[in-house]
Formats: C-alpha cells, sequence, structure tokens
C-alpha cells in the first residue's frame, strides 16, 4: 500500500463518507416515491374533480415539502469530501464523474427545483393541468437526479467506457452510452428508485395506518392505503425483479463480492441458495483471513447455480477459487493479477521517467501502450492490484456481506407480503378492524429506511478494497491530510444531521397529528 | 417589451405571494434551509473542505504530477 499510510486517517475518511451518505440517503428515497404518489392523486383529482382527492394530494405534498426540504443540499458534502479527503480518486475518475454530475446539475435540479416552487405556490394561480404537468415534473426531475448520481457510482462498481491517459493520470471517457448503459447502472437505477417508492408507498400506509387507528380521516386514510397498496405492491414486485438483476450482475462483474454476500467459501456445482443461515468461522484460512461456514443453513439446492447461469449444475466460484485461481475454472489467482498490476504500475513509472528526463519517444511509445486494447485488457485493469500486498486483502468483510444482503432479501418479501395484505383488507372492508395490521404498518414505516441503508453498505463496504473496482484500493485514493481534521468534521456532521434529522421528524410529526386542512 | 416586462412582474409576484402566504411549516423549514445553505456553503466549504488539489497547486500539470507520484510511490 502506499508509503506511510495511516490507517486511522483512511478509518475516519471512510466513516465521514459512511456517516454523510447514510444520512444522505436517509431523506432521498421518500422524495423519489412520494413524489410519484402526489403526482398519481393530483392526476385523479384533475380527471374527476373530487375535492377529497385535492385534499389529500396537499397533504401529502405538505410531508413531501418538509423531507425534499430538510434534505436538499445534504448531498452536496460528498462532493466536498471528494475533493478534500479523496482527492487522489477524483482526479484519477477525470471527467467520468464530471459529466453525469454535471447533467444532473443543469437539467434535472433545474427541473426538480423550478417546478417545486409551481407545486407549491401555483393551487389557484396556474391552471389544474399546468400545476399537475409541474407535480410530474418534480417526479420525474428527482429521479432524473438519482440517475446521474447511479451511473457515477455504477462506474465504481465497474468501470467501464474509458481510458487512461498517463500523461494526465486521469481516466477520459471515451464512450458516454457504455457509461451511461453500464449494465450495473441499469439495474442499480432501477433497484434504487423502485426502492425509493417502495419506502414512500409504507410511508403512506403506515400514517394512513395511524389515522384508521385514530379514527380520524377515514376516507383519506383508505383511499391512500388504496393507492400505496397499488404502488407499493408493484413496487415491491419490481425491487425483487431489479434486485436479482443486480445480483447476476455482481455474480459476473464482482464475482468475490458476490462470493461473500452468498458467504460461499469454496466453489460448487449444483450450489444452493441459503434462504435463511448463521455464520460462524470455519476455523480454515485463506492467508491471514478466516473462511467462514454455516453453523444452521436452510436452502434451496442447486437454485443459486440455476439463477446465476441458468444452468442447475453450474459452478459457482467461491472466495477461494477467487482468491487462490482455479485453473480447471479459469479463474486466475490474485497473485497473477498483482503482477499485471505492477506491470502496469512499473510501465506507469517508465513514462513518469520518461518524461522527466525528456525522452520524447520513449515517453510517446509508453503512451501508446496504454491506449492498447491488449494492456488495457491483460494489464490495466488490474492496477489496482499493484497496491494489495497479500492476495486476501481482495475479500471483503463476508460476514458484513452475508447478512446486509440476506437481512435485505427478507425485509423485501416482507414488504410484498405488508402490501399485499393491506389491498387484501382494504377490498375485504375489514382493514380498520385489524389492528395488529394496523399498527404493524405504522412500525413498518421504519423498515424500509433499514434496507435501503443496508442495500446501500453492501454495495459500498461489498466493494472493499476497492474504491474503483480493481483499479484503485481506498488506501490509495485516500488525501494524506491530518486524521484530527477528519474527525473533526466527522462529529461536525454527526451533530448536523441529527439535527436536521431530528428537525424533519418534528415538523413532520406534528403536521401529521394536524391532519389535512378542512 | 411590455409584455416581457408583464411577465417578469407576473413571475416575481408568483414567488413573492408565495413565500408571503407561506404557511407555518413552509416557514419553518425555509429557516432550516437557510441555517444548513450556510454552514454547508459557508463554513464546511471553506473552513473544512478546502479541494485539495486546487488548493495546493496552480496547473492541472502539478496537480497530475502530484497523483501520478502518489500512484508510483510505492514501497
Amino acid at each position: 500500500m502506499i508509503e506511510n499510510l495511516d490507517l486511522t486517517l483512511l478509518d475516519w475518511s471512510r466513516a465521514q463518507f459512511a456517516l454523510t451518505a447514510i444520512y444522505h440517503w436517509l431523506f432521498v428515497p421518500l422524495t423519489l416515491g412520494l413524489s410519484f404518489i402526489v403526482a398519481i392523486m393530483e392526476t385523479i383529482y384533475v380527471r374527476t374533480g373530487d375535492e377529497e382527492w385535492k385534499r389529500m394530494t396537499r397533504f401529502w405534498m405538505t410531508l413531501f415539502g418538509i423531507n425534499f426540504a430538510i434534505g436538499v443540499a445534504t448531498g452536496i458534502i460528498l462532493e466536498f469530501e471528494f475533493g478534500t479527503n479523496w482527492s487522489n480518486y477524483s482526479w484519477f475518475v477525470g471527467d467520468i464523474f464530471g459529466a453525469p454530475l454535471a447533467i444532473e446539475g443543469i437539467l434535472a435540479f433545474f427541473l426538480e427545483s423550478t417546478f417545486v416552487a409551481v407545486m407549491f405556490f401555483g393551487w389557484n394561480k396556474v391552471s389544474r393541468r399546468f400545476h399537475l404537468v409541474s407535480t410530474w415534473l418534480v417526479a420525474v426531475g428527482a429521479n432524473l437526479s438519482a440517475l446521474w448520481i447511479l451511473v457515477a457510482n455504477s462506474w465504481m462498481q465497474n468501470p467501464v467506457g474509458m481510458v487512461f491517459n498517463p500523461d494526465t493520470a486521469r481516466n477520459e471517457m471515451t464512450s458516454f452510452w457504455a457509461l451511461l448503459f453500464n449494465p450495473v447502472a441499469v439495474g442499480k437505477f432501477l433497484h434504487t428508485i423502485s426502492s425509493g417508492f417502495l419506502l414512500a408507498s409504507m410511508f403512506v400506509l403506515g400514517i394512513s395506518s395511524w389515522y384508521l387507528l385514530k379514527k380520524r380521516e377515514e376516507q383519506l386514510a383508505k383511499r391512500s392505503i388504496l393507492i400505496s397498496g397499488i404502488f407499493g405492491l408493484l413496487s415491491s414486485l419490481m425491487v425483487a425483479y431489479t434486485g436479482d438483476m443486480s445480483t447476476r450482475t455482481i455474480a459476473r462483474v464482482q464475482p468475490v463480492k458476490f462470493a461473500a454476500l452468498e458467504a460461499l467459501s469454496e466453489g460448487k456445482q449444483e450450489a444452493g441458495l441459503t434462504i435463511v443461515g448463521i455464520l460462524k468461522d470455519s476455523g480454515r484460512k485463506i492467508g491471514g483471513r478466516s473462511l467462514t461456514e454455516f453453523s444452521l443453513k436452510i436452502e434451496v439446492p442447486g437454485l443459486l447455480s440455476l439463477m446465476t447461469s441458468g444452468d442447475r449444475d453450474a459452478f459457482v466460484p467461491g472466495i477461494s477459487d477467487l482468491v487462490n485461481g482455479n485453473e480447471a475454472r479459469s479463474i486466475m489467482p490474485v497473485t497473477e493479477k498483482i503482477l499485471r498490476g505492477k506491470e502496469a504500475k512499473e510501465l506507469l513509472s517508465g513514462y513518469k521517467a520518461s518524461k522527466h528526463e525528456k525522452m520524447v519517444q520513449k515517453a510517446d511509445s509508453i503512451s501508446a501502450v496504454f491506449r492498447d486494447p491488449g494492456f488495457i485488457s491483460g494489464n490495466f485493469r488490474y492496477f489496482g492490484y499493484a497496491f494489495i500486498d497479500k492476495p486476501e486483502d481482495v475479500v471483503p468483510n463476508v460476514k458484513l456481506a452475508y447478512y446486509t444482503f440476506h437481512v435485505m432479501v427478507l425485509l423485501g418479501f416482507f414488504f410484498i407480503i405488508m402490501f399485499a395484505l393491506a389491498l387484501f383488507y382494504l377490498f375485504r372492508g375489514t382493514i380498520s378492524a385489524r389492528k395488529w395490521f394496523l399498527w404493524l404498518a405504522v412500525w413498518s414505516i421504519l423498515l424500509p429506511y433499514v434496507s435501503g441503508e443496508l442495500g446501500w453498505a453492501l454495495a459500498e463496504a461489498g466493494r472493499q478494497p476497492w474504491i474503483i473496482q480493481d483499479l484503485m484500493p481506498v488506501g490509495a485514493a485516500v488525501t494524506r491530510i491530518s486524521p484530527g481534521s477528519v474527525i473533526t468534521t466527522f462529529i461536525l456532521f454527526a451533530v448536523l444531521f441529527t439535527v436536521l434529522l431530528i428537525s424533519e421528524i418534528s415538523i413532520m410529526v406534528r403536521q401529521i397529528k394536524l391532519g389535512p386542512k378542512h | 417589451m411590455t409584455q416581457l416586462r408583464d411577465r417578469l412582474i407576473g413571475f416575481t409576484r408568483f414567488y413573492y405571494d408565495g413565500f408571503r402566504n407561506m404557511s407555518t411549516w413552509g416557514r419553518q423549514v425555509w429557516v432550516i434551509i437557510l441555517i444548513k445553505l450556510f454552514i454547508i456553503l459557508v463554513i464546511l466549504k471553506f473552513l473544512f473542505f478546502r479541494d485539495f488539489l486546487n488548493t495546493r497547486y496552480q496547473s492541472d500539470t502539478e496537480r497530475s504530477n502530484f497523483v501520478l507520484n502518489q500512484l508510483t510511490n510505492t514501497r
């Protein structure tokens, strides 16, 4: 790893980024989903002219507004952190991040923020149809914002559509479309926005259930349950489908992460899908790292092979295969990747020396090698391995990856059942009498937040040690600044975000208790 | 010209009326937004989050050389 790197600095820099991202993600998904629910309600109002739908729209729009206002700009801090704490990384990614983030800033944020004003100030001042179009544009704009951020994040999981320029030490985009239609980006965008729809549906279902328990606003509550039940059921099914799609992509482009999230220490044919399982250390090791095994598990035989390759007999590589290599399965050992990465790094050092000694011809010939497709696929794609000390260092925390993934999946099934039950009881006309279900719905408001954060923990911690998969480990990306300043800002953020969160919850609870205007 | 002026007046009035007739929760969140933006864009940005490469180096060449050194400077 980079000389004299202070691990305390690296850990605090990672902790700070994680804290900011976790808090930021508490505000975002409700905006993504509630904007669409409000738009659907307003559409029904405009089509039917029923004033009760207008009252509902305005009530949920108020809660949307509180969340939008408190959450807005919390993501900017992440961009500050890139420039201050992750400067090597920020420079290395070059214009790959610049393009999608610029589009996000100009197009989506402009769309969102302009029409939010019409949404809140425009009642009775603009036509019904123009107001409705504005509400829809806010929903589309908010989700488009998410698209560009997720495209940038997906590049970190699966870097595509670029070439490295040794002269500037930056990656340069060669194909915007490769970046946009990166298979990780497609799955991640659909999975993330549908999880936001699900979260907002559970939010509406939970608050409506509270009104039914308090015997207040029964018509509003039942109509809201109808909308959130249908929207939530469709979203939770979409979450399951896109989650499966994303996991298949992970199996292909991040096989170590995949083996970790399934806690698959040894590769196997007819690999079973674990439904529920408890992990323990197996006593076996790869280098200095302990491997895990199940002390208890319920699995469906062959299903993991079937889901990843479409063939029940297919081989699914485990952590041992991916670290030590498996010649029979054409899996390259990490030691070989380290050698190839080091060759790429030595060539970069050679380029630097040639430029320093003004050996123009030699520098030009090395520069041409960095554009050679054979070198890119054979060496440069393993550039980050040059910074890896021990092969087992490429394995993320297996227990963290496994539990975050499996708890998230179990919650996903729970949400499908909740929305299906809500619609079932609503159509049978018995929902008001099902007190246990109403209370469960109220407390379930928190669960999509938990599953969303688990999903991000899996995506980011499961990618470790990489900040950019195979190209740059976190240790090479961090800026060597004083750990004290990182700790200070960590504490500042913890206080700032906690105050924002408490403010949001208290203003929102007060509005919910007040209820919609009559 | 007159049409443009009327539109500008209408646009300004739209926002003026919107803010003037804002509900209690609206005023509260605006206070929070302004305090938050001040903390993020003034205090955090200028005191704690100076861009490392932009503040230390004047040109892109210097920045490239620094990162190149970082990437090749290994044990």
